[in-house]
């Protein structure tokens, strides 16, 4: 029982940071049907540039704030010279694209930090806490918390306030949006940064637990889009739940099974997915306009 | 018994009718037309009928066998073909390819045979080149045949797509808009074209706009108006419904009050 | 004057520059780098016929290079079969997976297969590093000789490792680019290019669009299995690095460079990305910044690539 529940903990909190990046996938296709598949490396930019930063001299929580902007500006221009130059090209194309970033990305991190593994102190300690018969670090409190805080904040914000019912606008009928008066590439702008800023988040909340390298981007990107499919490609609340549940599975695949083998996980359920339920758990069908 | 018959056929885009229980009939050699204003769901009913979209009610009966909703390939190998509205060319091949494709069902084979280059792949690829450049003659666009797809002109594009749907020799012919865009001229000849194929035999389901055109050729109309029908008949018979004057006229008057 | 035929014109090409090509080697080292381009130039070729024809996109070619090295490398050992048909043991296994991975993914939209053979490659690459007792893990396996060159002396014609194996590889390339032009023109090409134009209408004329891009994808795995096998064959060594990632990345970036729609083009590529880091030492550092560019700008620029948009220049001018 205690072995279960400290599974389920564990699962829980990589969980979390596979939400967040099933979130980041979802903003931003929602708001221009890409899958950017550069979501991952935003995860590890977060992580090395905060480790970076806070080596560099830096409290930990400004290194932080630091990482998630510089990450987030790089969302932005990541979709100024790749992926708006390319409107309207084929999906394979974007694929290109998207992946050639990620691969970009893994080669420059390689230049400017360097192929060690990192990490930096946890943010309350490394005193686990008693849970019943468990114990879980302060660190995955943060991480799961995080994952939850985002979720509440992206959906206040894409209901309550008037931009962020403009991207939603956006993702249901892109001419429409524009016919009235909706900034269609300022929508994109938005969603680049905020997808980006939410990986960098992910990157800095999980890497005391997970630790990071310029090559772990890929990992999260697939593992992400695994959850954001279980789910239901373009659902947020299904990017949540479908996250949460590739992390669970994983961390009961990794007690029972074999730690090895967890890594099959996210293709596994990827196929599965694909074989019997292609519309994930909270997807609806959709028909192509023609 | 009828070639093309639909009955009831309806659905619904997030929670809006787009097309409410509608049924019609074609035979062959009939030429039927459906009209009605933008918005009256006529490309809607054409994506049901060819099985783009699933229909939520109704049903589509193909030489009396219920093919509702099957995939638009297998009703292609059943006889039935289509043109679109906003056309649907092989853009990365030349002309006499995107006809060549049309005869896809006739030419495939082994793919083995295909990859060796083996005289049956051949002979399948050489038959149905002669029957595309054939065809391409017929619309006359034998003399473009080399070129790429995507540099004919608007009404040039649209005869090679209907040239590229009579290459299935189909039972039913589904022309979404064909002479959209074309001039007077190109419009005579489309016009000619299609009571040709009617002639021959085939079933034809007509959506277009040019009502000269609808009321020259047409066997039977079909008037849609918000995704229902609120009238059918003769060409003359549906002109002169008041129904059919009100929703059409309504909506032309208030198309020139935009304007 | 008769035209020669694109598909003539290319063999031709392809010919020459086999034939031709070692009369400026330097040293005998360049028969190997030679090898090491036609083999690329096969695992390439592949992707000509699922990214350039039907215009899906793989980013896990890689594992079925691995299965057809590997296949080579164990089959002999733990099954007694003799290496050539260990390589065709490979396909078999590449090509089933390929059928099993691929039936259910290629009824969807483009990314899902990207995504899903994504974690495939990533799963052959795992389960190679991580099964020791049997394909010695992160170190690699020796890889049992094919045996040819011994066979060739036998009867009297006596040639080099690095000979053997250019030539070897070059005809394989040849054969190679000749199927792949066959089946451009043929009907089942004819319907791979018209799905990647409009699905839409492909399937109003009767293409079944699913069983289209699986024969795609299935024969582009068999490519890079055999790739693979080429590779391990000639090393007589195989590492976990076959199957990963980044050779998955490579393959495609080789293509889109060259013109991922143009057998020669994609070829090209192949042969300018292998050539590079034997010429520039410093490349295996920027390897994944150097790809990474390349893929963006290609895609943003030049989106045939850059045989086909220089064909297309060349062309322009004449007329």
């Amino acid at each position: 029982m205690s072995e279960l529940l400290q599974f389920l903990f564990s699962g829980l909190t990589v969980g979390a940071v596979y939400a967040l990046v099933a979130l980041g996938f979802t903003i931003i296709y929602n708001a221009s049907d890409v899958v950017n598949f550069a979501q991952g490396e935003f995860v590890m930019l977060g992580g090395m540039i905060t480790w970076f930063a806070y080596q560099a001299g830096l409290p930990l929580p400004l290194a932080a704030l630091v990482a998630i902007l510089a990450t987030a500006a790089l969302g932005v221009t990541l979709n100024k010279l790749a992926i708006e130059p390319a409107r309207g090209a084929p999906v394979v194309s974007l694929i290109i694209i998207t992946i050639g970033a990620s691969v970009f990305i893994q080669g420059a991190a390689q230049q400017v930090f360097d192929k060690q593994i990192h990490s930096f102190p946890a943010f309350s300690g490394d005193t686990p806490l008693r849970v019943l018969e468990a114990t879980i670090q302060p660190q995955s409190l943060w991480v799961i918390g995080g994952a939850l805080v985002v979720f509440v904040g992206l959906w206040l914000f894409f209901t309550r306030t008037l931009i962020g019912r403009a991207v939603l606008a956006t993702s249901n009928n892109r001419l429409a949006a524009q016919l009235v008066g909706i900034n269609t590439n300022f929508v994109m702008t938005l969603s680049f940064a905020l997808s980006a800023g939410i990986g960098a988040l992910a990157g800095v909340l999980a890497t005391p637990i997970t630790l990071t390298a310029y090559n772990v981007g890929i990992g999260f990107a697939l593992k992400g889009f695994a959850g954001a499919m279980l789910g239901g490609m373009g659902n947020p609340k299904g990017a949540l739940v479908g996250g949460f549940l590739i992390g669970l599975i994983e961390a009961l695949t990794a007690g029972y099974l074999s730690s090895t083998y967890k890594e099959a996980v996210a293709f596994v359920v990827i196929l599965l997915v694909l074989f019997f339920m292609p519309q994930g758990l909270f997807g609806s069908k959709s028909t192509e306009r023609v | 018994m009828t070639l093309l018959s639909i009955e009831g056929l309806g659905i619904a885009f997030g929670g809006i009718k787009a097309v409410h229980d509608v049924s019609l009939k074609v035979d062959p050699g009939e030429i039927v037309s459906i009209i009605g204003p933008n918005g009256a769901g006529k490309t809607t009913l054409f994506n049901m009928i060819s099985g783009i979209y699933q229909p939520d009610s109704g049903c589509v009966l193909l030489e009396g066998e219920d093919v509702t909703g099957m995939a638009p390939f297998r009703l292609a190998s059943r006889g039935m073909s289509r043109t679109f509205q906003n056309l649907q060319i092989f853009q990365n091949m030349t002309v006499l390819e995107n006809a060549i494709a049309g005869f896809h069902l006739q030419e495939r084979g082994a793919v083995l045979a295909d990859l060796l280059h083996l005289p049956s792949s051949r002979r399948r690829a050489r038959a149905a080149e002669a029957g595309a450049r054939a065809l391409l003659a017929r619309v006359g666009l034998e003399r473009a045949a080399d070129r790429e797809a995507g540099s004919l002109s608007y009404g040039s594009l649209k005869r090679l797509e209907i040239a590229r749907a009579l290459a299935l020799r189909p039972k039913v012919l589904l022309l979404d808009e064909p002479a959209a865009g074309c001039n007077a001229v190109e419009t005579e000849e489309i016009d000619q074209l299609i009571a040709e194929v009617a002639a021959s035999g085939v079933a034809i389901l007509l959506v277009e706009h040019d009502m000269k055109l609808v009321m020259r050729i047409s066997s039977h109309v079909v008037v849609l108006d918000q995704g229902e029908k609120i009238a059918e008949g003769a060409p003359a018979e549906v002109s002169r419904d008041p129904a059919v004057i009100a929703a059409y006229l309504g909506s032309e008057e208030a198309a020139h009050a935009d304007g | 004057m008769p035209r020669l035929s694109a598909k003539s014109a290319t063999l031709l090409v392809l010919a020459a520059l086999v034939v031709v090509s070692p009369l400026f080697f330097p040293s005998g080292y360049y028969y190997r780098v030679g090898a090491l381009i036609f083999v690329n130039g096969l695992a390439v070729t592949g992707i000509v016929i699922l990214t350039g024809y039907a215009g899906q996109i793989s980013l896990g070619h890689a594992g079925f290079a691995g299965i057809g090295g590997y296949a080579c490398a164990l089959a002999p050992v733990h099954l007694g079969l003799p290496p050539a048909l260990a390589a065709v043991l490979g396909v078999l296994i590449s090509g089933a997976l390929a059928y099993l991975v691929g039936r259910p993914i290629l009824r969807l939209k483009g990314y899902y297969l990207a995504v899903a053979t994504l974690g495939f490659g990533i799963l052959v690459s795992m389960v190679l590093n991580n099964e020791r007792q049997l394909t010695g893990g992160p170190d690699g396996i020796i890889v049992p000789d094919l045996g040819l060159r011994g066979l060739l002396k036998d009867w009297g014609l006596n040639i080099s490792n690095g000979e053997f194996w250019y030539f070897f590889c070059g005809i394989a390339l040849l054969i190679g680019a000749w199927i792949a032009l066959n089946l451009r023109q043929s009907p089942t090409g004819r319907a791979l290019r018209a799905l990647h134009g409009s699905e839409i209408a492909a399937q109003t004329v009767g293409i079944d669009v699913a069983r289209l891009k699986l024969q795609a994808f299935v024969i582009s795995a068999v490519y890079a299995s055999v790739a693979g096998s080429l590779l391990a064959l000639q090393n007589k060594f195989i590492t976990p690095d076959v199957a990963g990632f980044m050779h998955s990345i490579e393959m495609v970036t080789m293509a889109v460079l060259g013109g991922a729609g143009s057998v020669l083009g994609a070829i090209l590529g192949a042969g300018v990305l292998t050539l590079l880091p034997q010429v520039l030492t410093v490349f295996a550092e920027f390897e994944q910044l150097v790809l990474g560019l390349v893929m963006m700008l290609m895609m943003i620029f030049l989106r045939e690539g850059l045989l086909p948009s220089l064909l297309r220049k060349l062309r322009g001018r004449d007329e």
